[in-house]
């Protein structure tokens, strides 16, 4: 059998099957986004002030089942369909994952809505959600260009 | 007196006042208490976005986040040192064929699930744009959002991204309450 792609940190990812993959899982991502009306802020500014618990039953159940699917499948299988290794999200506990998260709360409770989010609600035709996706895109530019060392 | 509400308090406004429990509660009225516009979407939701992270995993070994896909389009468009780091060049291809995914599947309720409706946010623009910007900026900072660190983070079981959960759930409730008694939405 041909060696599969690989996925692995610091080769880059051109395979045509892994970017259907990807595609693939970011539909579903943004089915179930849009099925849980999380693509819309006035929900989720609605659990923010504490009128409605949706989002932590969303969060809760997108990571069970992800916990379950992160913990189980890299112990039944000796890598994945189309890779070579599983990854592993890359957290750090220093100031830097503490603030940043402590800003982001910020800018999350002002717009309600999160980067997921503004991608898929442009599909679900929430056209304002872009005004979103261009002040995210700022944002990361502004942090990358003056706050980080590469 | 009638205190003045924003327009999308009316989402809430099916909720049944608050009655001291004679007995115990039954588990109907929790559920109507703590989801008064129903559970059952965000379970079928939720489930379907553990879904996708999942099989994201299972095809590929990659971890789905979606805040670093915004860094890395900016390696396509910038020269500077920061964006052309490997961790953004290298997995920027399947970042945007996975954020391409997340607007088809969302296109996809609408037109089957959703029966073709779809809501348009009335939150003033200034805040999305404002709110937008900082999300950006924190996000980046902290290395993770609500999908990096609130999914895959808790998925794979590290303390630091429990801990980044706890700390942008409180800034976020404090700075709503802040904004709304402000007169913002």
């Amino acid at each position: 059998m041909a060696m599969p792609p690989s996925t692995d940190p610091g080769e880059r990812v051109t395979s045509p099957v892994i970017l259907a993959c990807a595609l693939l899982a970011g539909g579903l991502f943004g089915f179930g986004l849009t099925w849980s009306t999380m693509v819309r802020p006035e929900i989720v500014l609605g659990f923010l002030m504490l009128h409605d618990m949706g989002l932590l039953l969303v969060l809760g159940s997108a990571a069970g089942v992800s916990l379950l699917g992160f913990q189980l499948i890299p112990r039944l299988f000796s890598r994945p369909l189309f890779g070579r290794t599983f990854a592993e999200h890359p957290s750090v506990l220093n100031r830097r994952t503490i603030v940043g998260s402590a800003i982001f709360g910020i800018g999350w409770g002002l717009c309600g809505v999160c980067p997921g989010p503004a991608i898929a609600g442009l599909g679900a035709g929430n056209w304002p959600l872009v005004i979103v996706v261009l002040g995210i895109l700022t944002g990361a530019w502004v942090e990358g260009r003056f706050f980080n060392q590469p | 007196m009638a205190r003045l509400q924003p327009s999308w308090c009316n989402l809430f406004s099916n909720r049944e006042p608050f009655e001291e429990p004679e007995n115990v509660a039954s588990v109907m009225t929790i559920l109507s208490h703590l989801f008064p516009l129903g559970w059952k979407h965000y379970l079928e939701g939720g489930v379907t976005i553990g879904l996708g992270v999942t099989l994201l995993f299972a095809l590929t070994g990659l971890v789905g986040g979606v805040s670093s896909t915004y860094s890395a389009v900016w390696s396509f468009f910038t020269s500077f040192p920061f964006f052309r780091q490997e961790r953004f060049v290298a997995t920027r291809l399947w970042r945007m064929a996975y954020a391409m995914g997340l607007i088809l599947g969302a296109a996809l309720f609408v037109m089957t699930l959703g029966h073709g409706h779809f809501e348009i946010t009335a939150v003033p623009w200034w805040q999305l744009l404002v709110g937008g910007v900082i999300v950006g900026f924190g996000a980046r900072m902290a290395n993770g959002c609500t999908s990096g660190h609130g999914i895959c983070g808790l998925a794979s079981l590290q303390l630091p991204s429990l801990l980044a959960v706890l700390t942008f759930l409180a800034t976020a409730i404090l700075t709503a309450h802040a904004v709304h008694a402000l007169g913002g939405f």
